[in-house]
């Protein structure tokens, strides 16, 4: 059986927003994926990006730094 | 085959693009349809076309380019929806169908009032004529950067100064000259430009995009499916996915990033040098053909485009010979620009355009002032 964790999310409004999320994490060596939305979480759009909870500091400070938009924060167990 | 047609689309495409469209289509799912590697590569794929658009045409944001299917696409996206009942536009006898039968249309369901900026006989539009159009309602500029018929250039540094002194939008056709000038959203103070991917820019056709500056709201032409904001009941009010309802052309788009790739790897002041030099090869040597007459202005402001007639010859027939006879391909007719062949005095006969890309040769050249040669004496 896969094994739950805690881990972060953080849920965009548009595609775009998603991506370049992934194009900055890529470019900087930040950790997480984007996955698709969990049906427990309200959001815009389908995917999310998760990474593990640890990170959670690290991948606050980009997004403000870099001023990179994004629709929602979450601690969720998946 | 002589490929002479490049205004309506460019035939010889750059082989990175026909590689990416392939590639494209064997490996990628649908953009923002899902997080599995096939939907992400296609995402990311989008995202990439976007930020290369937004660089090359200085759009201050990426997600402020929308992808359309074409500039007519891009064309009554924005004016579809910008304008209001008791909106008054100034735009020129220059433009395609793409921007007047928006219009037109608009004239007719909402009352749109509508201005046309003439142009003298070489069909160079008469620019200071401008400020007798403006009305206290008057709310954008409409204008192509350059004549699809005749291949005059617009000069939009004056169209830019009257727009910004007046507080009006300013709404370009880049149709023609993408991929061949360089044209700047913040340097030009345009508020919406409008491309098609498939010409200078050497993409696939089934790709264009609008791109607006900051700010600049438009309804959306058609709604449905964005990917986001599924439960909605409209559509989603943020830039891109606002005006892109639907499954995009990712595979169209892909290669048109490639293209894109080319363009900057080429330089664009390379290929408008080899075009300009192109097109004053032929025209010199065609320009004293007894009783040829060429349209436009070709020794002034002018892009990759000579537009001409032989004397008691229809542009169809002079069109049908040179395919037929010399294998030399050009577009006669209307050019869908019904104003300014009204205004140039060729909408009996049309007129023939050659129109060349940084891919064509002098020695192709040579053919066709060759054909029009002996087509001349033929007659």
């Amino acid at each position: 059986m896969r094994r739950k964790e805690l881990c972060i999310l953080l849920t965009f409004s548009t595609t775009t927003e998603a991506m370049a999320m992934e194009a900055h994490a890529s470019a900087h060596g930040l950790p997480g994926r984007l996955i698709p939305v969990p049906t427990v979480i309200h959001a815009g759009c389908g995917v999310c990006w998760k990474a593990p909870i640890a990170e959670k500091p690290r991948i606050l400070a980009a997004m403000e730094k870099e001023q990179l938009p994004y629709e929602g924060f979450f601690e969720l167990v998946i | 085959m002589i490929y002479f047609d490049n205004a309506a689309t460019t035939l010889h495409k750059p082989p990175q693009v026909i590689e990416a469209v392939t590639k494209a289509m064997t490996t990628m799912g649908n953009c923002g349809r899902g997080a599995h590697p096939s939907s992400r590569r296609a995402a990311g794929a989008v995202y990439e076309a976007r930020q290369k658009l937004a660089r090359f045409f200085s759009c201050s944001r990426e997600d402020h380019v929308v992808f359309t299917a074409n500039a007519t696409h891009s064309l009554n996206l924005a004016i579809c929806g910008l304008f209001s009942p008791g909106d008054h536009v100034i735009t020129t006898v220059a433009e395609h169908n793409s921007v007047l039968r928006p219009l037109y249309r608009l004239e007719g369901q909402i009352g749109l009032q509508t201005d046309y900026i003439p142009t003298d006989a070489k069909g160079v539009l008469q620019l200071s004529k401008l400020e007798e159009f403006l009305r206290p309602n008057t709310k954008a500029v409409i204008c192509t950067h350059m004549s699809n018929v005749t291949g005059n250039i617009t000069d939009l540094e004056t169209v830019s100064a009257f727009t910004k002194k007046h507080g009006l939008l300013l709404v370009v056709d880049g149709s023609q000259s993408a991929g061949y000038l360089p044209i700047s959203m913040k340097e030009m103070a345009i508020d919406i430009l409008c491309v098609t991917g498939h010409k200078g820019l050497l993409g696939p056709q089934g790709t264009g995009c609008l791109l607006l500056r900051e700010g600049i709201s438009l309804r959306p032409l058609t709604v449905g499916g964005s990917g986001v904001q599924s439960y909605l009941k409209e559509q989603p009010p943020k830039l891109p996915e606002a005006l892109e309802a639907g499954t995009l052309n990712t595979h169209g788009i892909a290669g048109l990033s490639a293209a894109m790739d080319y363009l900057e790897e080429m330089g664009l002041e390379v290929i408008k040098e080899k075009e300009d030099a192109l097109t004053r090869y032929f025209y010199e040597n065609i320009r004293h053909i007894d009783g040829i007459r060429i349209h436009g202005d070709p020794e002034g402001s002018h892009g990759p485009i000579v537009a001409l007639n032989l004397p008691n010859m229809d542009s169809a027939t002079l069109a049908d010979c040179l395919a037929e006879d010399y294998g030399i391909a050009t577009r006669p007719g209307a050019h869908c620009a019904p104003l300014m062949h009204k205004a140039l005095g060729t909408d009996t006969q049309g007129l023939v355009r050659f129109s060349f890309s940084h891919f064509n040769t002098c020695e192709e050249v040579d053919l066709a002032v060759t054909a029009l040669k002996e087509l001349r004496q033929q007659d």
